[in-house]
């Protein structure tokens, strides 16, 4: 419990309060007047107002469209099914320019919507809540879907014996198992879309604005400190709250489950229904994820003269100018960068989950909350909170590297323990009483008991961390950093010029960017977990 | 209790494990502590750019290592610098423009020095004389381009000023950036601004909002989706013919194609250029001062003037520089563009950005 709350004080709160304080500090008074200033404006109460009903309709929409995929995944077993996760989970790593990109193909003038039938989405909120649901399907898919998959489907079935209707069953076996990692989907779901940027900014058009936007405006662009910081206060409460809400309805749900290996529980499908829905499932992620990735490849593919590798050879020169490598150099940076991060969000992460499946109480729901709070707050906030704060020894770590993924591993945590806890309570405590009883100490007992039965969701964790620090755009912008880009960066930057190879390049480095997060995440799918995995 | 002493142990092997990974998979570059004086360290914004060889040559030169630190959009980067004054990030910082001069001139974030070869500089670009706080580095100017095929397909004149912008030939063909958060976007309503004077530029507006101009969050946006005469617009089947960019855009378009075309595929309507120059100084805290005027110097000598503008796609500000073939070739000269005091962009910035959201976004 110590590391992660010394992790969080020194890397989160200590730079978000820091910055906050100089905002709301003027010669030494506290000028919480500000507060009711900002919050009393119009402007600033329509923007929150839009933030939160957007936030709330994309996490409804994706539970409504992911919730039926999570069961696919977890429960069919069908050729290429890893592989489909995978890909799934591409689209979180997307920087949103490009993302962007591709739903207004879809979407947009001469899309494929307006071929069909003359409908255009772009700059109306389908638009937004559309690309939010592509962004986040995975999100549901793989934390509910991990459990889901583990589940004794046994239980069900007695249910069935003793006369319950299926829907019944369902609903009273398996439903209340999984609201837990429901809730923990939604919450991560509404989070990413509350602090959504890119998305809004590029699909709705600037008539839409965010509280995240807004305080980007504030911060970065008018340096008008005061208001950006009773902005982010606003983003704290309002954040607050929802946290609140989640630990209300999660508490006294998570109970113990009996878990069985997951590759014993999926089959395949079987029926008109079951077939059905696993159609359904698959023209839908053929629909709103693949089609939108095609469109990337394809314009990567589109050269100069007919279709070719044409901007995939100019990527490993440095000719090009835009950066003093070849761009295909980012490859390496970003790998490294997300294996740094990686690391340290399992390990703070694991830890965290760890001390709050072991002890319960006020405090412990409140360090459960804190976790969860660098998901709701805005990127450049903490970027310049970092400015500030890290600059003098023994922290003076403002140009180091390792800043970068610590930064990502801020909003890697967050996924670590939500995708963890549940499976973790759900573990039988007797277990591991039985152990201590035998004479294993709690690191044994844990490793004996709770890892085989964590492994899965370690690796999910694991999966996700990686995916965020790969997609990651905020906080590398935000942190002065030598030149060496990152995928994202790399990325952005070329898009910022003119220029057809330019153009090219960014969509062939997309799609690299898309090769490297699928495979990376199929190799940890694959990882058979014989060799332990790792000191814990 | 023998569990806290194992996550204790834990903690530190994870820590040890953490430098491990930074010292081995750690970059070239570890943080520079400043306290080394054989290195200098610029700050600067995304965009800057120079060839290799010029900066070795440099090191090579002046016995000092150049770290770059990238710190964001032009807009973050200059903020980020006046938040971290007493303690920065570097001893020189480039890329402040003249939207955001006065904002870094009165917070105290450059100290004096007159660099070397500031007499080459052209009259026109020298502000701050008294106090040299600030040195010109470069100079580009915002302005529409529009898509050659397009106008000839329709044996149209494309449009050459403000004015024209607003008659109905060019209806609905206009696409511009958000002033609020995009710098070509801020730079359009500052040259309507300096055109049409304080009281007129908003009568101006709401003519082109007549006139159909349709407004994207960026400039990436604009120019590689909604305009028809870039490549990626292509692409994207763009339909607006017209989009604000710069004015070394068409050189750009002819650079990166395969093969390079005879003649650019966009042109520029001088008649709508805002300049914007960006300007560099030594920062007030420097820890290594003379590696800093060393460099200062360095940014404005012919090697950097004559390698600047391939890499950034900015003009010179030296009055003998040479400008590369690509740029005589397919480069316009903007004669007369609309420019506008530092300081009265300050004092109006804010309040003009907030009259246009209202007035074009609602």
């Amino acid at each position: 419990m110590a590391v992660p709350v010394a992790f969080f004080a020194v890397f989160f709160a200590y730079p978000v309060a820091a910055i906050v304080a100089r905002g709301l500090k003027v010669g030494g008074q506290w000028q919480f007047g500000r507060i009711a200033d900002v919050v009393g404006q119009s402007d600033v109460r329509h923007v929150l107002w839009f933030t939160t009903w957007q936030a709330l309709a994309s996490t409804a929409l994706t539970l409504l469209i992911a919730l039926p995929g999570a069961y696919v995944f977890a429960r069919f077993e069908f050729r290429g099914k890893q592989v489909l996760r995978a890909v799934a989970t591409v689209p979180f790593v997307l920087p949103t320019v490009v993302v962007g990109t591709a739903f207004l193909a879809l979407l947009g003038r001469g899309g494929l919507l307006d071929d069909m039938w003359g409908v255009r989405l772009d700059t109306t909120v389908w638009a937004i809540l559309l690309a939010h649901v592509f962004f986040n399907y995975a999100v549901v898919v793989r934390t509910v879907g991990g459990l889901w998959s583990q589940l004794d489907p046994r239980q069900e079935e007695a249910a069935r014996m003793l006369g319950a209707s299926r829907w019944t069953a369902w609903r009273t076996v398996t439903l209340p198992a999984l609201g837990p990692a429901v809730a923990a989907a939604a919450l991560m779901v509404f989070l990413f879309t509350f602090t959504s940027f890119g998305v809004v900014q590029i699909l709705g058009g600037p008539a839409y604005s965010t509280l995240e936007v807004e305080i980007y405006r504030q911060t970065a662009q008018l340096l008008d400190l005061p208001t950006a910081a009773v902005l982010t206060i606003v983003q704290f409460a309002a954040v607050g709250v929802i946290l609140a809400v989640h630990a209300w309805t999660v508490r006294r749900r998570e109970t113990a489950l009996r878990l069985v290996d997951a590759s014993a529980v999926a089959r395949r499908p079987r029926g008109v229904g079951q077939w059905s829905l696993f159609g359904g499932v698959l023209l839908t992620v053929a629909v709103l994820i693949l089609l939108p990735l095609g469109v990337l490849i394809e314009r990567s593919l589109s050269g100069p003269d007919g279709y070719g590798f044409t901007y995939y050879r100019e990527l490993t020169s440095a000719e090009g100018g835009a950066f003093l490598v070849p761009p295909i150099e980012a490859v390496w940076n970003s790998l490294q960068y997300a294996l740094a991060a990686t690391a340290i969000a399992l390990v703070i992460g694991g830890l965290a989950a760890a001390a709050l499946t072991r002890k319960a109480g006020r405090l412990v729901r409140g360090f459960d909350a804190l976790l969860m709070l660098p998901l709701g707050v805005s990127a450049v906030t903490v970027g310049f909170g970092f400015l500030i704060t890290l600059d003098k020894p023994p922290l003076d770590l403002r140009s180091t590297w390792i800043l970068v993924p610590l930064a990502q591993a801020l909003v890697g945590v967050p996924f670590v323990v939500r995708t963890m806890l549940p499976v973790l309570r759900a573990v039988d405590g007797r277990l591991r009483e039985a152990a201590a009883v035998l004479g294993a100490s709690p690191m044994r007992a844990w490793r004996e008991v709770d890892l085989p039965m964590v492994r899965r969701a370690l690796l999910i964790a694991a999966g996700f961390a990686f995916a965020v620090s790969l997609g990651e755009f905020g906080a590398t912008v935000f942190i002065a950093r030598p030149d060496n880009p990152t995928l994202p960066v790399a990325v952005a930057r070329l898009l910022g010029r003119a220029g057809e190879l330019n153009y090219g390049q960014a969509m062939a480095l997309s799609t690299i960017l898309m090769v490297v997060c699928a495979v990376s995440l199929l190799l940890l799918e694959r990882l058979r977990t014989d060799r332990t995995t790792g000191e814990f | 209790m023998s569990t806290t002493k194992k996550i204790t142990v834990t903690a530190v092997a994870v820590a040890l494990g953490l430098v491990a990974l930074s010292a081995c998979g750690g970059s070239s570059d570890s943080g520079d502590k400043g306290d080394d004086a054989k290195s200098v360290t610029l700050v600067s914004h995304d965009s800057f750019n120079v060839s290799k060889d010029v900066l070795k040559a440099f090191e090579k030169s002046s016995g000092y290592k150049v770290n770059v630190l990238k710190d964001g959009d032009a807009g973050a980067a200059v903020n980020k610098a006046i938040l971290s004054k007493d303690n920065p990030q570097g001893d020189v910082f480039f890329g402040v423009d003249n939207t955001l001069l006065s904002r870094a001139l009165d917070n105290g974030l450059f100290q004096s020095y007159e660099a070397k070869g500031s007499d080459q500089i052209a009259s026109q670009f020298r502000v701050d004389q008294g106090k040299h706080r600030v040195t010109p580095v470069d100079s580009g100017d915002i302005c529409v381009n529009y898509d050659k095929k397009y106008f000839a397909d329709k044996k149209l004149a494309p449009p050459k000023s403000f004015a024209d912008l607003t008659k109905p030939a060019y209806k609905d063909l206009l696409v511009t950036e958000n002033a609020s958060t995009s710098s070509p976007g801020l730079g359009f309503l500052l040259g309507t601004a300096a055109q049409y004077g304080d009281d007129g530029w908003q009568g101006y507006w709401k003519k082109l909002k007549d006139n159909g101009v349709k407004v994207v969050d960026g400039w990436e946006q604009a120019y590689n989706e909604e305009f028809s005469g870039s490549a990626g617009g292509k692409k994207a089947k763009g339909d607006r013919p017209l989009v604000v960019s710069y004015a070394s855009s068409p050189p750009v378009e002819v650079l990166y194609a395969k093969p390079q075309p005879e003649e650019a595929p966009t042109g520029v309507a001088t008649g709508t250029c805002f300049r914007q120059v960006e300007y560099a100084g030594l920062l007030s805290n420097a820890k290594n001062e003379k590696g800093g005027k060393a460099l200062l110097d360095f940014l404005i000598s012919d090697k950097f003037q004559n390698d600047m503008p391939l890499n950034m796609f900015v003009n010179p500000v030296r009055e003998k520089a040479e400008l590369p073939e690509l740029f005589v070739e397919h480069g316009v000269k903007v004669d007369n563009p609309e420019t506008m005091d530092p300081k009265k962009i300050a004092d109006n910035r804010e309040q003009w950005v907030k009259s246009w959201t209202s007035l074009v976004l609602k």
